[in-house]
């Protein structure tokens, strides 16, 4: 058990995982979990609710210290040096984060002067990123006052303001049209392209496609792992969709009986 | 009738769930009674005094020794110079200053003695009352002394509350604070938080009708409410020996007509704030506070200016307390609270009907 | 530090747009002020007194005389039966009964001291305390005149006693006996300090609700410079307060500052980090908003009640005098008094300031420690 380590070696992965595990008292929400992020992948962090991927990124955010095993995430420990990892990382929650009572550059020039840039860089950072969305007609707007979708691109391009090495998306789309969502998933590409690694957790299966790797966390563990096109090899199936419910089944099953 | 019982125990389970608001609205009561029963005093005892003597005499020391020994005074220092008074009253080290001249002695058997009593006027009850007790003091020392003035003994007597025990006065009160808090500020912020979760236009369009929805929401507080009422009452009795001379059910279904009241107003504000902290800044400023500083619990009516005098009338918790009082420290029914009582009946019919049809109009 | 300004430009910008919280800041305060100062009194101006004058003398209807004249009493029922003034009593016809005994000149001319019966409503327990002591400064100031007059002479041929002392009085800092700026300036502290509390911890636990803390925790910033910057603003707000409860006080009461308003700038200064350090405590240990203002509640009422502001300190039983010594808003309230009232100088306030800065740091340090980016 001890020798089976992540496939990647750790000095090389934006995101590394070693018997991770985290308990509520005598719940276990993540369950000795190891994997690893090679640097520049789009990775999928796939699961039901409740199955832990919340509390997964919050350990390897910094936000929730590990009962157990070990975490690198941009190549410093999570519960030796989580400041070092706050300052390479973006994170976007479930919950909407910014200022609904600020507008959007107040909220921009806040989170940039946060993370510690200068003046300069966030005034050139904010006109490229309103450019990028055609946000500029609303860049005095309050932020409560923009569309869901709206707010959901500038929170994720928020995040990436000060070019963190991972970005950790918690279910970025929720909620969010289609079209909404294409686009999205057009940000994540290029910020991909960009060389900044994309965490992202999801329970849109179709979404999944779009993934470099997916992993499926049933019930605390990780349950499967591989592209896209692995993971339907192996388990036979048409669809990322379908790999899930052969997965998750027979977990609910035990639950229930 | 099936619907509506188990939105009431939805309601109740909401407040049971959050241990945390659920222990301060149990403990609240509690501690304040406690609180208020062993440290809040508005009487005066232990008034600090400082002794100029500058004659230092036989007779001025035996003076010093008649203050230090009385019981409500303490003796914080005997000085020889004047100018030392005013520093020692504005830091606050003394509360009266008694000035004697020098030649005290002779001055006294001659019949030509003059005394001077400063005292720091801050707090001008405080100061009366210590100035009082001083003055008593050097009356009584120079009768004893042979030096006489025509003495009118007053014999003083505090009807209903002979000790003007601060439990006996505070009680009331308290009960009328409490009673208001748990049942006006954590109704309307509950359903001003319901609101603003949205979760109010699920239950409207449920088959539950809007005056159910009310009581609903209101029934476990009344309940909440009675049980902070009677841990109030408990604790006054058991800790404090406060008495209850009157009839126990008649405070207890006035209790039960006030909080209804506190209820209806809670519903009132809910129905117009559009969010909880609007709904918390509305109940505090507009009830908790009057509660407290309009409806004669610790500032008397009496005192306020004339202008303001009208304005207690209308605080539901004056009714209360003249109500509460009248039965646990006066023994009195009916027969004489009978128009406070009519008049709480009243508050509480007019204000359910005008939150029942705020409720209505505002949240359809 | 630049990281600091960020937050309280953000801070600040989110105060100015937040309109409930504005009116919060300024509205209640100027009103409290405007009303509840003026309703805050244990002066007692009027008193419905039921007379049983047993005598009828000279000497007695001198005595009625003086407390009609004080303009305190008024004779509300004048009757000669003892029930029939009980009665009045227990309708709140009238709030005290005097009683004047048969023979009360005869008594005095003999130097035999006769008993005035004074019967007291203490249901309603200050008032009755408070016109307790009218009564006895108004027989205090008759006995004295008597001993000048006929009464006197003839006492002192009966007993052959000397006259007495002399008592003169003189009341400092407030000689009227008004209570508008004592309990103007109890406010003005209450005010500083429930601004203080309840905007910190409200603030913080609607972030906690909201989310964005979480988002403020993934950040670099550091726990420092989360309260520092957090803190600023409210600081700046609650001196603000400050000059506004002044302004009231000074402008529509007409109250005159007798000592330098620079000591209670001074003073509001260090005070204000213990109670927002006190609000930022309580944010460690709430999770809504709910929570943080019946929290907030609970602490501020004990501490206002304990500090003296209502009712005075001296007043209290000695364990209760010994904790308020440790209750910033009582040195707060005590050093606006002394120096706004009574024109005391930094000697007169030193003690108390160096009392509110340990207080400051004890519960800032607790804060520190309390307060978590990462969960354990």
């Amino acid at each position: 058990m001890a020798d089976r380590g992540p496939t990647i070696p750790r000095e090389e992965a934006a995101v590394w995982a070693q018997d991770l595990t985290r308990t509520f008292g005598s719940f276990i929400a993540v369950d000795h979990i190891t994997f690893a992020v090679a640097q520049g992948e789009v990775f999928g962090f796939l699961g039901a609710n409740g199955a832990g991927k919340t509390t997964a990124i919050k350990m390897l955010t910094g936000l929730l210290a590990p009962s157990g095993g070990t975490a690198h995430t941009a190549g410093y420990d999570v519960a030796e040096q989580p400041d070092e990892v706050k300052r390479r990382i973006g994170y976007m929650s479930q919950r909407f984060a910014l200022y609904d009572d600020l507008t959007v550059k107040e909220n921009v020039r806040f989170y940039g002067g946060v993370y510690g840039l200068t003046d300069r860089q966030i005034a050139e950072r904010m006109a490229a990123m309103l450019a990028r969305l055609g946000f500029e007609r609303m860049a005095r707007e309050r932020v409560g006052r923009l569309p869901l979708g709206w707010k959901q691109k500038l929170d994720f391009s928020v995040a990436l303001l000060h070019e963190p090495e991972v970005v950790f998306l918690d279910e970025p789309t929720g909620g969010v049209d289609p079209v909404t969502r294409r686009q999205f998933w057009e940000l994540i590409y290029a910020a991909a392209q960009g060389g900044t690694t994309v965490f992202v957790t999801t329970h849109y299966m179709d979404e999944a496609e779009y993934c470099d790797r997916v992993s499926i966390m049933v019930a605390g563990t990780i349950a499967a792992l591989g592209t896209p096109a692995e993971l339907k090899a192996q388990f036979a199936a048409a669809s990322i969709d379908e790999v899930f419910l052969r997965l998750a089944r027979p977990v609910e099953e035990a639950a229930s009986s | 009738m099936s619907a509506f019982r188990s939105f009431v125990v939805k309601e109740t389970r909401h407040i049971l769930r959050d241990r945390q608001t659920l222990a301060v609205l149990l403990l609240m009561p509690v501690a304040m009674v406690l609180l208020f029963g062993y440290a809040i005093r508005t009487d005066v005892e232990d008034v600090r005094v400082l002794v100029v003597d500058a004659a230092r005499d036989a007779r001025s020391t035996d003076l010093t020794r008649a203050l230090a020994s009385t019981h409500a005074l303490r003796l914080v220092g005997v000085v020889g110079g004047v100018p030392q008074v005013e520093p020692a009253l504005r830091a606050g080290e003394a509360d009266v200053a008694l000035l004697l001249p020098s030649d005290f002695a002779r001055r006294f058997a001659r019949g030509t003695a003059e005394v001077l009593i400063v005292s720091d006027g801050a707090n001008a009850n405080y100061a009366a009352t210590a100035e009082s007790y001083v003055r008593t003091v050097v009356q009584q020392w120079a009768a004893q002394n042979g030096g006489g003035a025509p003495v009118v003994r007053t014999a003083t007597r505090m009807r209903f509350n002979p000790t003007l025990a601060s439990q006996n006065l505070f009680v009331p009160g308290l009960l009328a604070f409490v009673l208001t808090l748990v049942s006006a500020l954590m109704t309307a912020i509950s359903i001003a938080k319901e609101k603003e979760t949205g979760t109010m236009e699920v239950l409207l369009v449920s088959p539950l009708r809007p005056l159910q929805i009310v009581v609903g929401k209101v029934a476990p507080y009344l309940g909440l409410a009675f049980v902070n009422a009677l841990t109030a009452l408990g604790v006054a009795f058991v800790v404090f020996g406060v008495p209850v001379r009157g009839s126990l059910t008649l405070l207890l279904v006035a209790s039960l007509v006030y909080v209804l009241v506190s209820l209806a107003l809670g519903v009132l504000i809910s129905s117009r704030a559009p969010d909880q902290r609007t709904a918390m800044m509305a109940a505090l400023l507009g009830l908790l506070l009057p509660t407290l500083a309009l409806s004669g619990f610790i500032f008397p009516i009496a005192s306020m200016p004339g202008w303001l005098q009208p304005v207690p009338n209308v605080v539901p918790a004056t009714w209360y307390i003249l109500v509460v009082r009248g039965i646990m420290l006066k023994g009195v029914g009916l027969a004489v609270l009978w128009k406070e009582i009519a008049v709480l009946c009243a508050m509480a019919v007019v204000l359910l009907a005008a939150g029942a049809r705020s409720f209505n109009d505002r949240i359809e | 530090m630049r990281t600091i300004l960020f937050i309280i430009r953000k801070e600040t910008l989110q105060v100015l747009r937040d309109r409930i919280m504005l009116v919060q800041i300024f509205v209640p305060p100027v009103l409290q002020l405007l009303i509840l100062a003026q309703a805050m009194t244990f002066e007692v101006k009027h008193t419905d007194l039921a007379l049983v004058d047993l005598d009828r003398s000279p000497a007695s209807e001198r005595l009625v005389e003086r407390f009609t004249a004080s303009g305190r009493f008024e004779v509300a029922v004048w009757t000669p039966s003892g029930d029939v003034a009980d009665e009045a009593l227990l309708t709140r016809e009238a709030s005290a009964v005097l009683r004047i005994p048969e023979g009360f000149e005869r008594d005095l001319r003999r130097g035999q001291p006769p008993a005035v019966q004074l019967v007291l409503n203490a249901e309603d327990g200050a008032a009755a305390g408070v016109r307790q002591a009218y009564a006895a400064q108004i027989l205090a100031a008759f006995t004295q005149a008597e001993a000048a007059g006929p009464i006197g002479a003839s006492m002192r041929a009966a007993t052959d006693a000397r006259p007495g002392v002399a008592i003169q009085t003189r009341t400092l800092y407030n000689p009227e006996g008004a209570y508008l700026a004592y309990m103007a300036i109890g406010l003005l502290a209450s005010l500083v300090t429930l601004v203080g509390i309840l905007l910190t911890s409200q603030n913080i636990a609607r972030e906690k609700e909201i989310g964005t803390l979480e988002q403020l925790n993934v950040t670099p910033i550091t726990k420092r410079q989360f309260i520092v910057g957090k803190l600023a603003p409210f600081w700046v707000l609650g001196l603000i307060e400050l000059t506004v409860g002044l302004l009231v006080i000074r402008l529509v009461f007409g109250i005159p500052f007798a000592g330098p308003v620079a000591l209670v700038y001074l003073g509001a200064g260090v005070y204000l980090f213990a109670a927002l350090g006190l609000g930022l405590l309580i944010s460690t240990a709430v999770q809504t908003q709910q929570q943080a203002q019946f929290l907030t509640f609970f602490v501020l009422v004990t501490f206002f009640f304990l500090g003296g502001i209502f009712t005075p300190v001296q007043s209290m039983p000695g364990w209760a005098q010994t904790v308020a010594e440790f209750n910033p808003i009582k040195h707060f309230a005590a050093l606006l008094r002394a120096v706004l009232i009574k024109g005391g100088g930094f000697g007169d306030v030193v003690g108390g300031i160096g009392a509110m800065a340990a207080f400051a740091v004890v519960v800032l340090t607790l804060a520190l420690l309390r307060y978590r980016k990462t969960a354990a």
